[in-house]
């Protein structure tokens, strides 16, 4: 896999300019960095896989993570394990309304979330106005889910993986995973075939909701403050991460393990520019020529399909 | 009028119809396919089998009519309605998932699964491979579908259906694109599958196909059933005859023109897969008739002699220049217009009024410094409605919302403001009502009088031979046939079209 290639090479020459990159605590901050964005990545990767897009991801973490914080000044003493249950739920229900406009009003998907991403920040920002949340106001159990270290792991990392392997066992070896990818690979194919298109689509909608409902939570463990413009532009990362990672933004193609791959990169580099003290800058230039190498990649592979489609036509008249 | 139906038919329709909107796509079907047979069914494009086939496969549902299987009634709301109820049909295109592996293509939705309920990949592969060795063909079930031939591609659907276990097999059209071998390979199967029991419903053009493989048929005529044979019983001049019985008279005839010069000569032209060595002139004055089968590869020459599609050899000349090839406005520049067959997508600019889809050709003539003048909009398109007859409630509504005659008359006052040479008309008369379509005849009738060299592309038989002083006939991206006014019959033209005798000329 390139994107695998591209990420070890990147590691290797950040750390031969500065070997302290590889030390345990920038190894840590590596992970804790990057948890978030691969969990984002894999629930947008389940719905591009079907030939569709989710631009309110961003606006459906900011929800979340306010809501925890209001939460928890709610009901201080809850146990740690409501809010996840909560968090997705609420995720899952802003991603059940996506899915449900996207498959009754027959509108691309990329025109319904732009209007549900405003949408729900713009409920998020009413509901929030100026306040901001902090983590000291959080349960102090919720906070060191993103300290804490299991076999050398945080713990919000171990959910980040756990989470990754499921989906990608459930894309890769249950009917329902595969029916995303082959109503991804030709839609129209798909309703002929008799494959439950919209229920499927509205499926995906509301996995991505609730994984980026989870996301949200541990955002809230993972960062100081939440407020209403929390997750601003996150969603631009994240359709970049799957793509970067190989999946196919016209369906059918890729992979959440890819999609993970994507985020780690795209995460590893901030950390390994500002390592070896390269200019801010040249972090945003450099994502766009991978997303730009990612797609050309993409594209002359599908030419050289098609033109070797015309010729073995041709050979057999 | 419909067939007696015996006990144990496996598919019985009956009085079947369909309409979309006003037009009646099947007026009444009626097919009665009993079990451990395989029944063709046969008619000209148009004539409701795609339709019907659709409304066996859940895609439609009918309006009324009866429809059972095995004996009970049943009304499909989906694929996998049709699907579960042990029907498999195979289209005319293969219908595959490019980014699935070739396994997983035959399978999907029923993949094997292992004891934790996951997918069985190697089980799955293994199944595959068993069927690809039953069906005799060497396909990697681990490859993705994508880049697959045709035939290959025709080959998994067969597969799908053969692991489906279907009581009812339908086949649309499945042989246009195999070769001799795989025709003969796809027989034995559906041979095979009869033996075990089931009904095999065969649609084809082609009738040596026909004869070789069926033990009944049933022949249907605009929207409706005509008769059933048993193959043995009836020749194919009968059915050609019932395929096409239908009174030409009823349409527009073309008035007598003086035929002039050549306008338009192609010349070898060529493009792998699609058509081959392609040749013809048009004359002054002349209407030209491009007749054949959906999918011959009429549409594709025009396409590549307006310019619109590459073309890998060959020329176009229009008044003795050559035209340069993949360009529209060559073509236009050189006095071609062209009423593509799709006039929602290809032809009209739904959205727009009726004034401005009329003078959208008409640009330079309406404008001043660069700027669209309205007042000389109104004026262009005032005329030129008038001139056609347009019916519509005012040129500022939208030209969507105009029935289907009307709009045919807009796209075609729109290219004649340009005084075009030669028009290519495909399919004019598709989907227009009865009234309307004799107007548009009228109107082609007009034109070549005025000394219009015309190219109609057209799949109705009656329009073909009331309208063309040239018939051309196309099959499989060849010309089959060249016949004149007074050769061309119902008959010889079909037979060309289908390929499927001693009519067919160099």
């Amino acid at each position: 896999m390139p994107v695998a290639v591209a990420l070890v090479t990147l590691i290797v020459v950040t750390w031969l300019i500065n070997d302290q990159f590889l030390s345990a605590q920038s190894v840590k901050d590596l992970m804790l960095n990057a948890t978030i964005l691969v969990i984002l990545a894999t629930a947008q990767a389940v719905v591009l896989i079907t030939r569709n897009v989710d631009l309110s991801v961003g606006a459906i973490l900011g929800m979340v993570a306010f809501s925890v914080g209001a939460f928890f000044e709610a009901a201080p003493q809850a146990p740690v394990a409501v809010i996840f249950v909560v968090g997705m739920l609420l995720g899952g229900l802003l991603g059940a309304v996506n899915g449900a406009l996207v498959t009754v009003a027959k509108v691309p998907a990329l025109v319904i979330t732009l209007g549900t991403m405003y949408a729900f920040r713009g409920i998020l920002s009413t509901w929030a106005g100026s306040k901001q949340y902090f983590s000291g106001d959080n349960p102090a159990s919720f906070g060191r889910l993103s300290v804490e270290t299991v076999l050398g792991l945080p713990i919000i990392t171990l959910i980040a993986l756990a989470v990754l392997a499921v989906v990608a066992v459930y894309l890769a070896f249950r009917r329902p995973g595969r029916d995303l990818y082959a109503i991804g690979s030709d839609p129209d194919a798909a309703k002929l075939f008799g494959i439950r298109v919209q229920a499927r689509v509205l499926l995906a909608f509301t996995a991505c909701g609730a994984l980026t409902g989870l996301a949200g939570v541990l955002y809230a463990s993972r960062y100081n403050s939440v407020g209403a413009l929390t997750g601003s532009g996150l969603e631009l990362d994240v359709v970049a991460a799957a793509v970067v990672g190989g999946v196919a933004i016209s369906g059918g193609v890729g992979t959440v393990v890819g999609a993970g791959l994507g985020a780690v990169l795209l995460s590893t580099i901030t950390s390994s520019l500002t390592a070896t003290r390269v200019d801010k800058f040249w972090q945003q230039a450099i994502v766009g020529v991978l997303i730009l190498a990612a797609v050309v990649v993409d594209r002359v592979t599908a030419i050289r399909r098609a033109n070797k489609l015309r010729v073995s036509e041709a050979r057999d008249d | 009028m419909a067939a007696a139906a015996p006990a144990d038919a496996t598919l019985v329709l009956r009085d079947v119809a369909k309409s979309f909107g006003a037009v009646a796509a099947l007026r009444s079907g009626s097919l009665v396919v009993e079990s451990g047979s395989i029944h063709a069914l046969i008619g000209e494009n148009g004539a409701g089998k795609s339709t019907m086939v659709k409304i066996i496969a859940g895609l439609y549902r009918r309006d009324s009519g009866v429809f059972r299987l095995d004996g009970e009634e049943v009304d499909f709301t989906s694929t996998a309605d049709s699907k579960a109820a042990g029907v498999a049909v195979i289209y005319q295109e293969p219908t595959l998932f490019p980014d699935l592996t070739v396994a997983e293509n035959i399978f999907v939705g029923r993949q094997p699964l292992s004891r934790l309920g996951l997918i069985d990949r190697r089980r799955m592969r293994e199944e595959a491979r068993e069927l690809f060795a039953r069906l005799g063909v060497p396909i990697d079930p681990d490859r993705l579908a994508e880049g697959l031939s045709i035939a290959d591609q025709q080959i998994i659907e067969i597969a799908k259906a053969i692991s489906l276990d279907a009581r009812l097999l339908v086949m649309d059209e499945p042989t246009a694109a195999l070769s001799g071998v795989e025709v003969e390979r796809l027989f034995g199967v559906a041979r095979s599958l009869r033996d075990r029991g089931a009904g095999i419903v065969f649609i084809s053009h082609r009738f040596e196909e026909v004869f070789d493989l069926c033990d009944t048929l049933t022949v249907m005529r605009d929207g409706a059933y005509v008769s059933t044979h048993r193959t043995d019983e009836v020749t194919v001049d009968q059915i050609v005859k019932e395929m096409v019985g239908r009174s030409i008279e009823a349409l527009f005839p073309k008035e007598v023109a003086p035929i002039g010069e050549a306008v338009l000569e192609v010349e070898g032209l060529e493009r792998g897969g699609v058509f081959h060595d392609i040749s013809f002139q048009v004359r002054s004055g002349e209407i030209v008739a491009l007749a054949g089968l959906v999918g011959a590869g009429r549409s594709e020459v025009a396409r590549a002699v307006f310019g619109v599609d590459a073309y890998d050899s060959g020329s176009v000349r229009m008044n003795g220049a050559d035209v340069a090839p993949r360009s529209p406005q060559a073509a236009i520049a050189a006095g071609m217009a062209f009423v593509p067959e799709d006039r929602r997508k290809q032809g009209l600019v739904m959205e727009l009024s009726v004034a401005r889809n009329l003078t959208l050709t008409l640009r330079s003539q309406v404008s001043r410094f660069g700027l669209i003048n309205n007042r000389a909009e109104a004026r262009a398109a005032d005329d030129w409605s008038r001139r056609l007859q347009v019916k519509t409630g005012s040129p500022q509504h939208a030209a969507a919302t105009m029935s289907g005659g009307n709009q045919q008359k807009v796209v075609l006052a729109k290219w004649l403001a340009t005084d075009p040479t030669l028009l290519i008309v495909d399919e004019p008369t598709r989907g227009i009502d009865i009234g309307t379509k004799s107007e548009v005849h009228r109107l082609l009738s007009d034109l070549a009088g005025r000394g219009v060299a015309i190219v109609m592309i057209s799949s109705e038989l009656p329009e073909v031979l009331g309208m063309a002083d040239r018939v051309l006939v196309m099959h499989e991206g060849r010309i089959t046939a060249e016949l004149s006014r007074a050769e061309a019959t119902p008959e010889r033209v079909m037979h060309a079209a289908t390929a499927s005798t001693e009519e067919t000329v160099a």
